[in-house]
């Protein structure tokens, strides 16, 4: 079985988010770029597939130089090649599109990107792979089994969770329960001393459209302070949630 | 030309969200100066879809979509739009939306904004306001597609009474296997309990609340309130509570009326998750917990002092005004 997996590279989850060039950038000075979390979780379910049913495992991300730390990681947790294609990241389809071609070129049984990264949280890239390579797809996977050409998986719904089976070639939309937290792997020394000897190969990107522009950033308005209440005056607390926030 | 909405229903029943992106769609359409069609899946009382703006309804009944397949759904709303010649087409945040938004967006190569929270600043160039950074911040996206696709997020509308009459149609799209090819075998939902992507009200515990074992009061104030009960990334992590009450950056968004938070102190990622909330109140023995910056109101003391006490009033307040 051939595993592509798509990686996000974003800033980490403690990140103070801030914006440059007249609020039209993200300012990465002093950020932290990791594995997008969604991507991570389904990296180590791969990582399962690669122990136990003998999968191959690539990881590819879209995107300039700066992203090869992000790729040398997932290499670190056990990925056997990293592809990156060589171009910014705009948009979600231009992204989808740019996967496309990898995941032709590479006919891959069972690619995995997370539901959505946690920069821009499009969530709409693992969709579009599917759509634009007629795969099956299943989004926020929470399991997933694979048995031949079959896979069993598991989705989260707004309310509960649903089982369903398709056939490879399959994209899966992953997020926490892929795998459990306490399965993610942090690279050990031999892990990231291999890693620096696998490939990372570096295609060009076949020149994708764009189809969104983020033409513009905005700060949450600073919040007013809080309104403490007294454990002995709860009265008040339900009063004001009643009559000021009119929440209750 | 038109607007066109994907309504969602469920056991024939339209959700609250299905008459907020119905409102959101009306407002489009009077920016463009047209109508706003809505597409229904088995779906009863397509005529209550009027009071929301909406103009006309495609009326999709058919057995093999009685459970959501994003596929065939995607298919379906494909063939509406084309027939509609609908420059925009409007979906909600829930997890079956957003799931199916991507493919509709491929199927009729127009670009897709999801998270919007308000009306698009304009229609040309089509720009509108979203919110990215798992709600740390919004960033303004314009579309540059002939057909345009927007998911509005939860909460972020509101519902937009107006007067008319939704005149409906059935329509039947052309469906092939190759639609089909994810199929559900077992549907696994809790049909008494709230959820947290309906629920307009909160009620999340936190590592503050030292056990799973201590659950009964939020429960209980959940119970009061009619609310959904959710928690934080370590109390699921731990395993005291299931991966489906997790919010958060990881976790699921929550978008309440009203987010009400025991024990939890608020790390950057839990306040990016519950952010959209709209009024949030902490219940924390640290005076220092970082939530007390990002809520609306709190209590400084000990919630197994205090949730108690307050169900206790919260309980006689509901019965003095319901």
């Amino acid at each position: 079985m051939k595993i592509l997996v798509c990686i996000s590279h974003v800033p980490d989850t403690t990140s103070k988010i801030n914006f440059t060039d007249n609020n039209t950038a993200f300012d990465t000075n002093g950020v932290q770029f990791v594995i997008n979390p969604n991507d991570e979780f389904g990296l180590t379910r791969a990582m399962w597939f690669k122990e136990k049913q003998g999968a191959s495992v690539d990881v590819v991300n879209v995107g300039g130089p700066e992203t090869e730390p992000t790729l040398r990681k997932a290499l670190a947790i056990g990925a056997d090649t990293a592809i990156r294609v060589n171009t910014p990241a705009v948009d979600g389809f231009q992204v989808a599109q740019e996967l496309s071609k990898v995941a032709k070129d590479g006919n891959y049984d069972l690619i995995i990107a997370g539901r959505e990264s946690i920069d821009y949280n499009g969530g709409m890239v693992p969709g579009m792979l599917a759509t634009l390579i007629d795969a099956s797809f299943v989004n926020t996977c929470i399991n997933l089994e694979i048995e031949g050409n079959k896979a069993t998986a598991i989705r989260e719904i707004d309310g509960g969770k649903e089982t369903v089976t398709a056939s490879l070639p399959l994209v899966v939309g992953g997020q926490k329960g892929i795998v459990e937290e306490s399965d993610l792997r942090i690279p050990n020394m031999r892990g990231i001393m291999m890693a620096r000897k696998k490939p990372l190969n570096v295609v060009e990107p076949s020149g994708s459209a764009t189809e969104t522009k983020a033409v513009a950033f905005e700060k949450p308005a600073p919040k007013g302070a809080v309104k403490l209440v007294s454990p002995d005056n709860l009265d008040e607390l339900i009063n004001l949630l009643h009559n000021e926030a009119k929440a209750i | 030309m038109s607007v066109l909405v994907y309504t969602e229903s469920e056991d024939g029943k339209f959700k609250k969200t299905a008459y907020e992106v119905a409102s959101y769609a009306r407002g489009i359409a009077d920016m463009l100066s047209t109508t706003v069609t809505a597409v229904t899946f088995n779906a009863d009382e397509t005529d209550s879809l009027g009071a929301y703006g909406v103009d006309k309804v495609y009326r999709i009944n058919n057995d093999k979509l009685k459970n959501f397949n994003a596929k065939a759904y995607a298919t379906a709303l494909q063939q509406a739009a084309q027939k509609e010649d609908a420059k925009v087409v409007v979906l909600s945040s829930s997890a079956n939306a957003k799931y199916l938004a991507p493919l509709v967006a491929v199927d009729l190569e127009a670009g897709y904004a999801s998270n919007a929270v308000a009306l698009p600043d304009s229609v040309s160039p089509f720009k509108v306001k979203r919110t990215a950074f798992t709600n740390k911040a919004f960033n303004f996206t314009e579309i540059n597609t002939a057909v345009k696709i927007v998911g509005l997020s939860k909460n972020a509308f509101g519902l937009k009474e107006a007067e008319g009459t939704a005149n409906a149609e059935d329509f039947s799209p052309e469906l092939k296997d190759s639609d089909f090819n994810v199929n559900v075998e077992s549907v696994d939902k809790a049909k008494d309990k709230v959820t947290i992507a309906d629920a307009e009200i909160v009620v999340s515990g936190g590592r503050g609340l030292k056990g799973p074992e201590n659950w009964g009061m939020i429960e209980e104030m959940a119970d009061i309130l009619g609310a959904a009960t959710a928690c934080s990334k370590p109390v699921s992590d731990m395993g005291w509570r299931p991966h489906s009450e997790h919010v958060g950056q990881t976790g699921k968004p929550v978008a309440a009326n009203l987010y009400i938070a025991v024990g939890i102190s608020g790390a950057i990622q839990h306040l990016a998750g519950i952010n959209s909330s709209k009024v949030k109140v902490v219940i924390n023995n640290d005076p220092e917990a970082p939530f007390f910056k990002a809520a609306d109101y709190g209590v400084v003391g000990d919630a197994f002092e205090i949730v108690p006490k307050l169900n206790e009033k919260l309980r006689e307040f509901k019965a003095n005004n319901s």
